[in-house]
């Protein structure tokens, strides 16, 4: 009987290979479904689209049939100068916000480490914009930022900063950063929660010791809190990158990839390609494309992470 | 454990007590914006279920920009998700050519079918076959604020050139900052109303041999004439951000005294609930050129569809029967006005709307398409980006029509293979 059970490589069950072996089982058991689960509602997908990719499938041209294309889709999006300025545009977006978002997050954190009165009933309040789904939040910016009648140039004519109210959505220039500040917004919040729960693992005692040492504020800032929220800062910045490089639904409602293309990201031309024109082999690429910035830019931050964790 | 079973058996009994009374069930696609209101549609669909008990119908609405795409993602997959759908003018091309669409020439009688608008007939047609009932009859019309225009002792204009003229008086007077508003909002808009100039000016998109042309002649004009009345703050600078119900806002605030729309603003823009000029607005034949055509509306005829992916084609067809009957359009006409001829000269429906049949009846002779090509999203979306470039000063209105022209024989070319 012995015998029969295969030597265990960890040793932790010396003379309970069965024992092992039912539980093995039995923890296959329990992961199975959810296994099946996701490998049909994700797997399969996956492998659909990525065969859909190397053929040419377009729905409104049915006479010229499926046929097999290799990487031609791939190539075709490659030299495109429509999808290489969509991708600047998408870097610009996660640029400017994610480094918008981690100042303010930043700030907000410390702010609420600190101890006053209404403190814990900051901290919920905060998570309000977190909480809106995407879309309530665009449409609210939308209507802000309204050219006739919206609060931003209420406000902007009231403090006498602007003589007459402006068209903030219609300018290209102006427009982005009228989605990436409805993005900040919303974000924010959870940027400046999660830096909060790396701010409390810093101990107490090393503030101390700093102000005995005679450090001011902001020397106990650049040398204790940031250092020490390294870690922290880096999974906030990997996460929020892959996000912001996805960014859909902000634009969709908003300004609809307008004006003038101006704020036309990867994602919404993916969108178009497959929805809009009914290329879903192009579509198909794109998203694969995007897929593959996506998991390099993940890859690069992890290695740097497992450098800054060894140091 | 206890509270499972009775779950269950629950269930069960709701499932064999469907089944037991042997409803068919049909699911329609609607559009919750301009036309036929949601409620609307709903009591119709009500009272046709009072007098079809075997059927069961369910109802969903999306906005307009999303329809499109509802109906690519039920219709591609296969799975029956809708039986009925809404069918906008410009695609029964593109989706009879992907095989979506149940071809329902047949069904239609030929006494019904003369006495339907052929403009209303031609948005459900894809070479010669008809791919839907003829249901949503609508095109754009001129609306102006009759108030502002007595202020300045104007005359409701007639052409374009003398629409300007009486815009620069209203804004010298300060009696309104940007007196014409309209729909220019990156999309199907944008395309939309530059197309009525393009055709109120005389002009088309493609030569004879239908090669793309809209880089040189009227197609330019019409584009620098958008431009410079817009740099001359005539035309209010948030139409790059506008479509149709940011018009009807901006309108109904009194912040415009000229505006173009569909049919539904009328109604809207004269209730108080709705409009800060209730009273004020007047509904008019949109405006041409003195050198081109009198005027030039926009066909945005709708049809409602049945998809080759239903279980229950017959059933869906009594139903859009419902929905398109005389009946029932003249009951509803608030929204929307009929398909039907004839009902233009019935006196109660007269009585109901006095005014809109009136322009109505003028406005429909000057009715256009848009091109119904299986590649026409495609040909949008390049004019909506090149005309939004010339508006927004990223280019030239010669530039973007010329980059508009190449990229369009790129289109071409492909479709051509």
């Amino acid at each position: 009987m012995r015998s029969k059970v295969p030597p265990t490589p960890s040793g932790m069950y010396p003379r309970g290979g069965l024992l092992r072996r039912r539980e093995t089982a039995f923890a296959w058991a329990l992961i199975l479904p959810s296994f099946v689960f996701i490998g049909v509602i994700i797997f399969y997908p996956m492998g659909l689209s990525l065969r859909l990719s190397l053929f040419q499938v377009d729905l409104t041209r049915r006479g010229a049939g499926t046929p097999f294309v290799g990487l031609a889709n791939y190539i075709d999006i490659l030299k495109s100068g429509y999808f290489w300025s969509s991708v600047g545009r998408t870097a610009y977006f996660t640029v400017v916000s994610i480094a918008i978002e981690m100042v303010l997050g930043l700030f907000i954190a410390l702010l609420l480490n600190e101890k006053f009165r209404g403190r814990s009933i900051l901290r919920s309040l905060l998570l309000l914009p977190w909480a809106l789904p995407i879309t309530v939040d665009a449409i609210m910016w939308k209507w802000i930022f309204n050219a006739n009648y919206g609060a931003f140039n209420a406000l902007l004519q009231q403090l006498g900063l602007i003589e007459k109210y402006q068209p903030w959505l219609t300018r290209p220039w102006s427009a982005m950063h009228c989605v990436i500040a409805a993005d900040v917004w919303k974000v924010t919040p959870l940027v400046a929660l999660l830096l909060l729960a790396g701010l409390q693992t810093i101990p107490r005692e090393l503030y101390e010791a700093a102000e005995v040492d005679g450090a001011g504020w902001f020397r106990s800032l650049w040398k204790i809190t940031i250092p020490l929220l390294g870690p922290t800062m880096t999974v906030v910045l990997v996460l929020r990158t892959l996000d912001a490089f996805r960014v859909f639904d902000i634009v969709y409602v908003m300004t609809q990839g307008g004006p003038a293309n101006a704020t036309k990201v990867i994602s919404f031309l993916t969108y178009q390609e497959a929805f809009k024109f009914l290329h879903f082999s192009r579509g198909a690429a794109l998203s694969y494309l995007i897929t593959l910035i996506v998991a390099v830019l993940a890859l690069l931050y992890t290695r740097a992470m497992k450098r800054q964790i060894e140091y | 454990m206890r509270r499972l079973i009775s779950m269950l058996c629950l269930v069960g009994v709701v499932l064999f007590g469907a089944c037991a009374l042997g409803k068919v069930e049909i699911s329609g696609l609607f559009m919750k914006q301009a036309g036929y209101q949601e409620s609307d549609i709903r009591a119709m669909t009500e009272e046709f279920l009072k007098m079809r008990p075997d059927i069961d119908v369910k109802l969903s609405f999306v906005a307009y920009e999303e329809l499109h795409d509802k109906i690519v993602v039920a219709a591609a997959s296969g799975a029956g998700t809708y039986d009925v759908i809404l069918l906008d003018c410009i695609w029964p091309a593109e989706f009879a050519e992907a095989g979506w669409l149940l071809d329902v020439t047949d069904r239609l009688s030929e006494e019904d079918r003369a006495d339907i608008f052929p403009e209303v007939l031609s948005a459900v047609t894809y070479r010669g076959r008809l791919y839907g009932m003829p249901w949503l009859n609508d095109w754009e019309y001129f609306f102006y604020n009759k108030k502002m225009l007595e202020a300045v002792g104007a005359k409701p204009p007639t052409y374009w050139t003398e629409v300007i003229d009486i815009a620069r008086k209203l804004k010298a007077q300060n009696i309104v900052e940007y007196p014409i508003i309209d729909a220019w909002g990156q999309g199907e808009a944008v395309v939309i109303q530059w197309l009525q100039y393009v055709y109120a000016m005389g002009g088309t998109l493609f030569d004879e041999a239908g090669n793309p042309t809209m880089n040189e002649g009227k197609p330019l004009e019409a584009l620098e004439f958008m431009v410079q009345h817009m740099d001359e703050g005539l035309f209010n600078p948030a139409c790059i951000e506008s479509f149709y119900e940011e018009v009807r806002r901006v309108f109904s605030a009194g912040q415009a005294a000229f505006g173009l729309n569909w049919t539904y603003m009328y109604n809207l823009a004269n209730d108080p609930a709705e409009s800060q000029i209730a009273g004020d607005a007047v509904i008019a034949v949109i405006p041409g050129f003195p050198d081109g055509r009198r005027s030039a509306t926009c066909n945005g005829g709708m049809g409602l569809s049945i998809l080759t992916s239903s279980q229950h084609p017959d059933e869906a067809w009594d139903y859009i029967q419902y929905l398109a009957s005389k009946e029932v359009q003249k009951k509803y006409s608030q929204n929307a006005l009929p398909i039907w001829k004839s009902l233009y000269d019935d006196p109660e429906l007269i009585a109901q709307q006095p005014e809109l049949i009136k322009v109505a009846k003028e406005q429909i002779h000057y009715i256009f398409d848009r091109p119904q090509v299986p590649w026409y999203s495609q040909l949008s979306l390049i004019l909506s980006e090149e005309l939004q470039a010339a508006l927004t000063k990223a280019k030239t209105p010669k530039q973007a029509m010329d980059d508009a022209v190449s990229r369009a024989k790129e289109v071409m070319e492909r479709y051509a293979q």
